[in-house]
């Protein structure tokens, strides 16, 4: 009972602490947008072809460009609580709108490459440590150490080339076959099979780097006195390894995880314009083509929220697994 | 010297070593065996490799490969090498203060670095080339900008744990000041850590710089690796090796600096020397 | 008298191309029924790899056993398979080790690590497994077994964790306990109360109990028989009452006269020149609080701590870990600050002084500190560690390198060490130079926060001879930190007794042992492990021998 209490406590510091987080990155991508050379009024005046100054000025007056900075800020900060990030005006849309309709397939590809990265990187380092300084650690030693100097969109441009120009086993681009029209069962198998290069693509940089990790610190862990102390119980090395080395190297792995959600998001801009995989990163990409900044800042926000929601669901389940966070 | 007889006894860091020292001259002979600029047409169209005279074929529009790789070398070795010192550079002089000060200072410096944790770094940079608009200095300010958190979390560890080393504080009972103490004293014991950090950062700063110009933001007067397999992919089913070869050269020396990263840190770390 | 265990010939092997072959040489050692058998010897000496080897637990694949026989009840471990040996511990032979907080697992709580005691090596259903685990800690005497069940390691306090890690030991009722330096890392009242039960469930069980210790005090309160190890060889072996009273060996002679007794010395005569004057001297932590932690807790890590030092004297400062004896010398040289009191060098009150006020004071009173490893910086050359004092007061190079030779003299130092490394010296030289760094500035007070508990007793009786030695000869005036009572009644003329902040009491070390005032000083002294045998009638022993 006490315990819940606690971890509900921690939960709750949490997201406390959270709201200042979101605050700044709102703030910076204020500044950021006040950076970029010209405003709204600029980019509406380039698409109309000519507008006289004084419509100009007009205009700036209905957007509310002409209040100080302070005041902007303000404004700006009240449109994101109320989910307004402006206007795409190539897109003819709001912003949130299309920010929200590739929502979807952003969040499928990073879950299927959380579970594969982590899931691998885990297994591939338990081995690696187990193993250690045989083949087995050697032959993933190597192929940790090659895939972690390998530039993402290389290699879905090698896999394109060798899966699906060669062999012909996955398509090229895409989410689904929208010409097949498929249904229900039919469609899920569709999404899955373009799903399946894309996924592998992204996850081999941060399957590498949990392999490392996991393995680095399965034999920190295995140095550790606790381990001579169930030694000493006479427990069998498979139970040592499994229940009380695995939990504890399990913990730097976890954080690894919540740290890297960030960096998995910059990677999807690639992989998602190499195999036009129509979620955020692909947005992203078409909106840095348009120069339609006031799009990508409406990304760039919306990710980082998502980045925060993640660490938090990481947070929680670190809480589970060290019975110590309770004393922080 | 002790050190590089530590750093010799590990063979895949030699090895990283040699591959880097390669790369180097070619990086610095590219005008003398191909004194063309790499964006000349310079022959025959999408010849494969070994044809035509292009010894690792050319692209859609007749440039050689080869050519571009070469000169594409120092792009990316210059950007990862001054990317590396502002990030550094920025980040030790944040991380010393905060670690040494503490309190508000501190505070500050934790809260930025979270933030730069949440924030997809990758994005970060691509909206501030974006924003200063593609150029060398732009390149190396953006992949700066989203990389001295890391070294100041690194040097802030650092000082927070040897601030409290009974050595400093008999500097500070001999009335030493602050200044001296964080450069005479603390510095020298993490310059280690700092050195390994510092070789990682080069090799993930020209993946970051191929990542940009890939998608297009990279100087347009200057030949990179990234912007090679960008013009190259959509000749992916016809030519092959555009894409091909520059992705092997960021790769063989992502991989090498990795690998003399990885030496220096076994070589300069001590309790790891223990145990070898 | 059953015998438990014969070790025959016992040779502990080294990585090759190490300074020494074998960390242990030709050992051989036996262990009866119901006897507690004291390994004893200095760091290096090899005694806890002579432990862990009887499991076989040596850190593979480096260190082995090269050759010998660990014979338990007939039976040779040393050519035992990995199967054989995995029965046998936990349930024949069990061992506890010195640090309870990482021997344990942090993130497994203390009841299912005794679990899986009885869960892999009986068959037992999981309520008689429970209950027999509340009986165990219950043994141990921890107070709310059925919490402490349910806790993790870090919940309990350090003597808690060492009980439950007893509990977990004698689970099975093993035939041999195997104690590694168990009560090194616990205060001495609790370190007392452990011994107590060590010994206590030993006479219940008839256990035998090999116990690894370096300090002879412990081994006169626990042992049956004793033997002293030294660089892997067992110099001398007896029982208790033959190695004590009338060691034959040398090394065990001098290790002996090195303990320092616990008769004070002759008091000197005190100095009527105050030099130091400390008053109401208060310090707090706010501990805890927070927007969700809950109410802030306030600690006194100092209460209105009043004492005064005179020219010449030694004042020790005594306590447990947490009371509060090392913030005090902090305070004085002012690397914390208190916030209320004074103290006074002459008519100057530091306590309030900012850092530039404080500098022309600071070379007035220097500090030696604990550790001789962290306190020296790994970077610097000796020589530059000594000189950078005076040199930022003013001395000219020359007149720094000068100042720093000589320094090196006194503190028994070659001048070859101006230009070395720390790391090329021993622990006791490290020690040297820090005091050394110390005295270069010419302080009138020398502030020493347990400058030799890092240290073999060997060398601490060295580091104390020249503390006093330079005591007298520059007329220094002396704080002197501990933990140990042994210590403080050979150097200091005057104690204070501190408990949780409060100095619960002060006066001349001779009265002071002699009749305790405090409740809490009677309990520590009586606390200090081997109090029977090492005073000074017991010491001449060994040399008129």
């Amino acid at each position: 009972m006490e315990s819940s209490k606690r971890r509900t406590r921690y939960v709750l510091k949490r997201l406390l602490q959270a709201i200042p987080i979101v605050l700044a990155i709102i703030v910076l991508n204020f500044f950021l947008l006040q950076m970029a050379e010209g405003d709204a009024v600029d980019v509406l005046a380039g698409e109309a072809g000519s507008a006289t100054p004084e419509y100009m000025a007009e205009l700036r007056e209905k957007f509310g460009l002409d209040q100080p900075l302070i005041i902007q800020l303000g404004v700006y900060l009240k449109n994101v609580v109320s989910l307004d990030l402006g206007y795409s005006f190539r897109h003819d849309m709001p912003v949130s709108q299309l920010v929200i309709d590739r929502f979807m397939p952003t969040l499928l590809l990073m879950t299927s490459t959380i579970l594969l990265a982590v899931g691998f990187g885990i297994v591939l380092g338990l081995i690696a440590a187990s193993g250690l300084n045989t083949w087995r650690d050697t032959v993933i030693s190597i192929f940790a150490l090659i895939t972690y100097a390998t530039p993402l969109f290389w290699v879905g441009l090698m896999l394109i080339v060798v899966f699906s120009l060669k062999l012909g086993w996955f398509p090229t681009s895409g989410m689904e076959n929208f010409s097949m029209f498929y249904h229900g069962w039919e469609r899920v198998v569709d999404i899955a099979q373009h799903l399946v290069l894309p996924t592998i693509t992204l996850s081999l940089f941060y399957l590498a780097l949990y392999t490392r990790l996991m393995r680095a610190s399965m034999l920190e862990q295995a140095g550790q006195d606790y381990v001579v102390t169930a030694r000493a119980k006479g427990l069998t090395e498979r139970r040592i390894v499994f229940v009380h080395v695995l939990r504890n190297a399990l913990l730097p792995v976890v954080t690894m995880a919540g740290v890297q959600v960030g960096a998995l998001i910059g990677g999807s801009v690639i992989v998602e314009s190499v195999f036009a995989w129509p979620g955020l990163g692909m947005l992203a990409f078409e909106a840095l083509f348009a120069r339609d900044l006031n799009l990508l800042l409406g990304i760039f926000l919306l990710s980082a929220l998502l980045v925060v929601a993640v660490n938090l669901v990481v947070d929680i389940i670190y809480s589970t697994l060290d019975p110590r966070i309770e004393m922080a | 010297m002790e050190f590089w007889k530590l750093f010799a006894r590990n063979r895949s860091a030699v090895m990283g070593m040699v591959i880097l020292v390669s790369i180097l001259l070619m990086a610095i002979s590219a005008p003398l065996f191909f004194p063309a600029d790499p964006f000349s047409l310079v022959g025959q169209s999408m010849s494969p490799p070994g044809q035509n005279g292009f010894l690792l074929g050319s692209d859609s529009l007749g440039r050689d490969v080869a050519a571009g790789i070469a000169h594409g070398a120092k792009t990316s070795l210059l950007i990862g090498l001054l990317a590396t010192l502002v990030a550094v550079f920025v980040g030790v002089i944040m991380g010393a203060l905060a670690g040494y000060y503490g309190g508000l200072v501190d505070n500050l410096l934790m809260r930025t670095t979270e933030m730069f944790q949440t924030i997809p770094s990758f994005l970060f940079a691509i909206l501030l080339v974006a924003i200063m608009k593609p150029s060398i200095n732009s390149i190396v300010i953006a992949i700066a900008v989203v990389s001295w958190p890391a070294v100041a979390r690194l040097v802030r560890g650092e000082f927070l744990s040897l601030r409290n080393r009974e050595f400093v504080q008999a500097c500070h009972t001999l009335g030493m000041g602050d200044i001296r103490i964080m450069l005479g004293e603390i510095l020298p014991n993490c310059l280690s850590p700092i050195i390994v950090i510092g070789s990682l950062m080069v090799a993930s700063a020209i993946l970051i710089e191929s990542g940009l110009a890939f998608l297009g933001l990279g100087d347009p007067n200057i030949m990179s690796w990234g912007f090679q397999i960008g013009a190259g992919r959509t000749l992916l089913r016809s030519a092959w090796w555009v894409c091909t070869f520059p992705g092997i050269a960021i790769l063989l020396t992502v991989l090498a600096i990795n690998l003399v990263g990885e030496g220096l840190n076994d070589a300069l770390n001590p309790r790891l020397r223990e145990h070898s | 008298m059953t015998r438990l265990l014969e070790i025959k010939d016992l040779h502990v092997g080294l990585p090759a191309g190490g300074q020494r072959k074998f960390a242990v040489e030709a050992t051989n050692l036996h262990l009866d029924a119901n006897e507690i058998l004291c390994v004893v010897g200095e760091s290096g000496s090899g005694k806890s790899l002579t432990a862990r080897a009887i499991m076989g637990l040596l850190p593979k694949p480096h260190v082995h056993i090269a050759k010998g026989q660990v014979n338990f009840l007939g039976e040779d471990l040393a050519a035992a398979s990995e199967a054989r040996l995995r029965k046998i511990r936990g349930s024949e032979i069990s061992m506890i080790f010195q640090e309870p907080m990482t021997a344990l697992n942090p993130v497994m709580t203390i009841g299912n690590q005794i679990d899986e005691v009885f869960r892999f090596h009986k068959k037992m259903p999981g309520t008689e497994r429970r209950s027999r685990a509340l009986e165990l800690l219950h043994d141990v005497q921890l107070p709310e077994p059925e919490q402490a069940l349910a806790a993790y390691p870090h919940q309990l306090s350090g003597g808690q964790r060492q009980r439950a890690m007893i509990a977990m030991a004698l689970a099975l009722d093993p035939k041999i306990l195997i104690a590694d330096e168990p009560t090194t890392a616990l205060d001495v009242t609790t370190q007392a109360q452990v011994l107590r039960l060590i010994k206590q469930m030993q006479k219940t069980h008839g256990t035998g109990v090999v116990f690894i210790t370096h300090d002879f005090g412990v081994v006169a309160d626990i042992a049956d028989r004793v033997a002293v190890m030294q660089n892997g060889l067992v110099v001398e072996t007896g029982t208790t009452d033959e190695v004590l009273r009338k060691p034959t060996h040398p090394y065990t002679q001098a290790l002996m006269a090195a303990v320092p007794s616990l008769l004070p010395r002759a008091a000197r005569p005190r100095s009527d020149k105050t030099v130091l004057r400390v008053n109401g001297l208060t310090k707090t932590y706010s501990g805890g609080g927070g927007l969700f932690g809950g109410k802030a807790r306030v600690v006194h890590a100092a209460k209105e701590v009043t004492f005064d030092l005179t020219r010449g004297e030694t004042l020790g400062i005594v306590g447990e870990s947490g009371s509060g004896k090392s913030t005090v010398a902090r305070c004085i040289v002012r690397l914390n600050d208190a916030e209320a009191g004074e103290i006074l060098l002459g008519d100057a009150d530091l306590r309030p002084l900012g850092r530039a006020a404080m500098r022309p004071h600071r070379a007035q009173i220097q500090m030696v500190f604990q550790d001789p490893f962290a306190s020296l910086n790994p970077r610097s050359k000796v020589g530059r560690i000594i000189a950078q004092g005076p040199e930022l007061y003013g001395a000219s190079r020359s007149e720094a390198r000068d100042r720093a030779l000589e320094l090196l003299r006194i503190v028994g130092l070659d001048d070859r060490a101006y230009d070395r490394f720390p790391h090329e010296f021993s622990g006791g030289q490290r020690q040297r130079i820090g005091i050394a760094r110390a005295l270069a500035l010419e302080p009138k007070i020398l502030v020493a926060d347990e400058p030799v508990s890092a240290l073999d007793v060997s060398i601490q009786a060295q580091i104390l001879n020249l503390l006093e030695e330079i005591r007298d000869r520059m007329n220094l005036s002396m704080i002197f930190i501990t933990h140990d009572l042994r210590v403080a009644a050979q150097v200091c003329d005057r104690i204070a007794v501190m408990q949780r902040g409060e100095v619960v009491e002060i006066g001349p070390t001779a009265e002071l042992f002699a009749n305790p005032q405090h409740p809490y000083t009677a309990e520590l002294l009586a606390a200090v492990p081997g109090k029977g045998w090492f005073s000074a009638e017991n010491k001449s022993l060994p040399q008129t021998s």
